[in-house]
C-alpha cells in the first residue's frame, strides 16, 4: 500500500531515506509546516543554530569531516539570504550539501510578499543546482535528485527551495523514495581514460624532478591513501595545497607540506624547478600559481580533475586525465607497478640528485617548527608558537578548523596534518566566521573527536553567538584564539604595500573581555599573554577536566608577526619573501 | 575569433537564465542569443554567438556542460555549418528613394512585407553580414528600426546535435 503523506512530512522522509541524521537550521513562516513534520519525528535531529549563515557552515564542516552531504533548512526571504554566504563558500571548496529553503506561497511568488527572495535567483551563481518545488507529489524525486547531484561528480551544494503551499498538512500525495536517479544531462566521469592514464605513467617513468601537486579533490575524492602509497613506492615528493593538507602524512620526509602564496620554501622551488608536475585534485588557483605566465617553465602536467573545466583552465595540461581521483589513481597503480618491476625507479640517480636539491632548499629555509624551544617565559607569544602548542597538545591528533587570515595561514603551515579530513577551512572563498560553526559541524559528526577552532578575534567575532548554540548541545569545542587586536592579513598587506598605513584593520580599544564574553555564555575562558604561559594553559584547555566544556584560550600574540613565506605578486612560484627584513 | 555554440538544453523553467547567468558571471560575451522549443517538447535549442581565444571557448564549453540542465554542446564554428538570421527593418521610403529601396531589396533577396506611404518594412535573412551588409547599402540614415533575430545555426551533412 502506498503511503500518502503531506509535502512537510514527504520532505523529512525523505531525508530519513537519504540517512541524514542532521538538519541545522532555523525556523521562520514559510519553513513552519517543515518544522511540524520535524517535530513529529525523532529520526533526523535537528540543530537550532543563532544565524542560517552558520547552519551552512555547520553542514559544511560536517561534510568536510564525514563525506557525507550536510543539510541545512532555512526559511524565506532573510533566511534564505543569509545562507548565501555558507553556500557559496561550499561551492568553492565543492562540499557536498543540501539546503532547504522555506519559500512563500506559490501564489504570491512574484508579489514581494513578505520574506520573498528569489532564492533560486539569488544562490544561482554559488550553487552547482537549484530546484524549486512545484508540488508535494515531486518531492521524493527532487530530495533523490538533489542528493545526488551534491554528491556525485565535482560535489557541490544544492538548493531546494518549497513554497510554503507545497508542505501544506492538509494536502498529502502518496510517498516512495525513489531508487535510484539517472539524468540525462547529466553524467559525471567514473573513471579516467586508459590511454591517457597510460601516457601519465609514461611521464612518471620518465621524470627527473617530479612533484605531486596534491589538491582538495584528492581528500573529498577519497584518494589520499591510495595517492600516499603511490607517491611513497615512486619515492616522489609531495607538496598540497591549502584544501589538500592530510591528502599525504604532514610527518612523512616525502611531504613538502603547502605550496603557493604562503608555500614552503622547498614546495615552491620544487615546483619552479620540476620537470613532471602530478596535480591531482588541483585547480592551479591564483594563490598557488602566482603568475601564470611564469608558472612552472620546464615541467611536463599530467593534470588528474573531476571537472573537465578545472583543467587547462589558467595552466595548460600536456596530459589530461578527467575522473575522479580514486578511479584514475587505481588504474594506474597497475601500470605503475608493472612498469617499475619492468625497468625499476627510472632515473633513481636523478631522483636522489632531485631530493638532494630538496632537502637543502628544506634546510636552507624550511618553516622553523622548534618555536616552542625558545626559553624566554616572559617573551610575547609568536602565533606559529601558539599553533605548535596546539599540535603538541592534541599529539596531531585533533580536528582542526580556522577562520581565514594570518591564523590560517599559520596554523595550515605549523599544525602537521597526517590525516586527510582533519583539516577543515575556507579555502577557495576565505570565508571569516567558518570556523566555529565548522567546528561544530564537526563535533557533531564526532562527538568523542577532538575539535579544536584556530581563529582570530576578527573572524571569531562574524559568528560568536553560535557560543549559544554550544552551550544549548554540549560542544566541547575549543577555541584558540590567536588575538593580535587586528585584521592580521588586511594590515600584513597594508605594511607590505601600502606604506604601514593601517586603514581601519585595527579596534584594539573596542574588543571585548573575551573571556568573560564566553563565561556569559557558559563556557570557560583563558587568557594567556605571555609565553611561559602558553604550553600549561594548552594543555589545560585539552585536559580531561575539561573534556565536557567548551574552552576559550585568548592568546594574545605578538601583533608586528607576518606570515612568510609570501609570494612576490606577478613573480614566479619560486619569487617569494622570506621575512620580514627583505620587504621593508 | 566569432564563434557560434549551440545547446541543447532540458526545456524547464528557469534553465535559460543559467545558461545566461553564466556567461554573465564569468564575463564571456554574448552577441546573439535565440532560444525556442526542439520538435522535441522536452528539449530546447539555443544558439549564442560569443568571441575570445580558443582557451576563452574551450571554458566557455566546458562551463556550458557543466549545467545539469545543459545536454549537449557543440561548437558549430569547429566545422562546416550554415547560419541564418532574420532581420526585420523599416526603412523611411519616400520619393526617388522609394525605387532604389525596392532595388537594393531585390538584390539582397528580400522581401518587403508592409508599406506605407512614407515607409517600407523589409524583411531579410541570411548570414549576419549578408544583413550587415544591406544596412549599409541603404545607409543607415534612413533606417528607422531594426529588429534582429539573432543568428541560428546548424551543422552541415551528417553532423547532427541531438540526443
Amino acid at each position: 500500500m502506498t503511503e500518502h503523506l503531506s509535502g512537510g512530512d514527504m520532505l523529512i522522509r525523505a531525508l530519513q531515506d537519504e540517512g541524514v541524521d542532521y538538519i541545522f537550521g532555523y525556523p521562520g513562516g514559510a519553513a513552519l509546516h517543515i518544522y511540524d513534520a520535524i517535530f513529529r519525528q525523532q529520526r533526523v535531529e535537528h540543530i537550532l543554530v543563532r544565524h542560517e549563515q552558520a547552519a551552512t557552515h555547520m553542514a559544511d564542516g560536517y561534510a568536510r569531516a564525514t563525506g557525507r552531504p550536510g543539510v541545512v533548512l532555512v526559511t524565506s526571504g532573510p533566511g534564505a539570504t543569509n545562507a548565501i554566504t555558507g553556500i557559496a563558500t561550499a561551492y568553492m571548496d565543492s562540499i557536498p550539501m543540501v539546503v532547504i529553503s522555506g519559500q512563500v506561497p506559490s501564489d504570491l511568488i512574484g508579489t514581494d510578499a513578505f520574506q520573498e527572495t528569489d532564492m533560486v535567483g539569488v544562490s544561482r551563481p554559488v550553487v552547482k543546482h537549484s530546484f524549486l518545488v512545484r508540488s508535494a507529489a515531486d518531492i521524493p524525486m527532487v530530495v533523490k535528485k538533489a542528493f545526488y547531484i551534491a554528491t556525485s561528480g565535482r560535489p557541490g551544494p544544492v538548493v531546494i527551495d518549497v513554497p510554503k503551499d507545497v508542505t501544506d498538512p492538509a494536502i498529502t500525495a502518496p510517498y516512495k523514495y525513489p531508487k535510484s536517479v539517472s539524468l540525462r544531462s547529466y553524467n559525471p566521469a567514473l573513471r579516467g581514460h586508459t590511454g591517457q592514464i597510460r601516457r601519465a605513467v609514461e611521464a612518471l617513468a620518465r621524470a627527473k624532478r617530479p612533484v605531486i601537486y596534491a589538491g582538495g579533490g584528492v581528500v573529498q575524492g577519497n584518494a589520499a591513501e591510495l595517492m600516499t602509497r603511490i607517491a611513497k613506492r615512486l619515492n616522489f615528493p609531495v607538496t598540497t595545497t591549502l584544501m589538500g593538507l592530510g591528502a599525504f602524512p604532514a610527518t612523512d620526509r616525502q611531504c613538502l607540506g603547502m605550496l603557493g602564496m604562503h608555500g614552503t620554501f622547498e614546495s615552491n622551488n620544487a615546483m619552479h624547478a620540476a620537470d613532471l608536475i602530478l596535480a591531482i585534485g588541483a585547480r592551479f588557483d591564483d594563490r598557488v600559481t602566482n603568475n601564470p605566465k611564469k608558472f612552472c617553465p620546464q615541467a611536463t602536467i599530467v593534470h588528474i580533475d573531476i571537472d573537465p573545466a578545472s583543467i587547462s583552465k589558467i595552466i595548460p595540461a600536456d596530459i589530461p586525465i578527467v575522473g575522479p581521483a580514486l578511479a584514475v589513481l587505481e588504474e594506474m597503480e597497475p601500470m605503475l607497478e608493472q612498469e617499475l618491476t619492468k625497468h625499476g625507479l627510472p632515473d633513481a640517480a636523478a631522483l636522489q640528485e632531485w631530493w638532494k636539491q630538496i632537502d637543502g632548499w628544506r634546510t636552507s629555509h624550511g618553516l622553523n617548527h622548534h618555536m616552542l624551544d625558545r626559553v624566554d617565559p616572559d617573551a610575547k607569544i609568536l602565533p606559529q608558537q601558539a599553533v605548535q602548542a596546539l599540535l603538541k597538545a592534541t599529539s596531531g591528533d585533533a580536528y582542526v578548523t580556522s577562520d581565514v587570515g594570518q591564523h590560517q595561514m599559520f596554523a595550515a603551515q605549523y599544525y602537521a596534518f597526517d590525516a586527510p579530513r582533519r583539516w577543515i577551512n575556507s579555502g577557495g572563498l576565505g570565508t571569516m566566521g567558518f570556523g566555529l560553526p565548522a567546528a561544530m559541524g564537526v563535533q557533531f559528526a564526532f562527538p568523542q573527536a577532538t575539535v579544536a577552532c584556530v581563529t582570530g578575534e576578527g573572524s571569531f567575532m562574524m559568528n560568536m553567538q553560535e557560543l549559544s548554540t554550544c552551550l544549548q548541545y554540549g560542544l566541547p569545542i575549543k577555541v584558540v584564539n590567536l588575538n593580535n587586536a587586528a585584521l592580521g592579513m588586511v594590515k600584513q598587506w597594508q605594511d607590505m604595500q601600502y606604506g604601514g598605513r593601517h586603514s581601519h584593520s585595527t579596534y584594539r580599544e573596542a574588543l571585548p573581555d573575551f573571556v568573560k564574553l564566553v563565561e556569559s555564555f557558559g563556557h570557560v575562558g583563558i587568557r594567556v599573554e605571555r609565553l611561559g604561559e602558553l604550553m600549561p594553559a594548552m594543555t589545560e584547555a585539552f585536559s580531561e577536566k575539561y573534556r565536557k566544556r567548551l574552552v576559550f584560550l585568548d592568546v594574545h600574540v605578538d601583533p608586528e608577526e607576518h606570515v612568510y613565506p609570501m609570494a612576490i605578486k606577478g613573480g614566479s612560484m619560486r619569487d617569494m619573501f622570506l621575512s620580514r627584513a627583505e620587504t621593508n | 575569433m566569432r564563434r557560434i555554440i549551440a545547446v541543447l538544453l532540458e526545456n524547464e523553467a528557469g534553465a535559460l537564465s543559467r545558461v545566461v547567468g553564466l556567461f554573465a558571471q564569468r564575463n564571456y560575451n554574448i552577441e546573439t542569443l535565440t532560444v525556442a522549443p526542439t520538435e522535441d517538447e522536452t528539449l530546447s535549442r539555443l544558439t549564442v554567438t560569443t568571441t575570445g581565444d580558443a582557451s576563452k571557448i574551450e571554458q566557455i564549453t566546458k562551463q556550458l556542460n557543466k549545467l545539469i540542465e545543459v545536454v549537449k554542446v557543440m561548437d558549430l564554428t569547429d566545422g562546416d555549418h550554415v547560419e541564418r538570421e532574420l532581420m526585420l527593418i523599416k526603412v523611411r521610403a519616400e520619393g526617388t528613394t522609394r525605387a532604389e529601396i525596392k532595388r537594393t531589396t531585390d538584390i539582397f533577396r528580400g522581401q518587403i512585407i508592409d508599406v506605407t506611404d512614407t515607409t517600407y518594412t523589409v524583411q531579410l535573412t541570411g548570414p549576419s553580414e549578408k544583413l550587415d551588409g544591406y544596412i549599409g547599402a541603404i545607409g543607415k540614415a534612413i533606417v528607422l528600426e531594426v529588429v534582429r533575430s539573432g543568428v541560428s545555426g546548424i551543422g552541415r551533412g551528417e553532423k547532427i546535435l541531438g540526443l
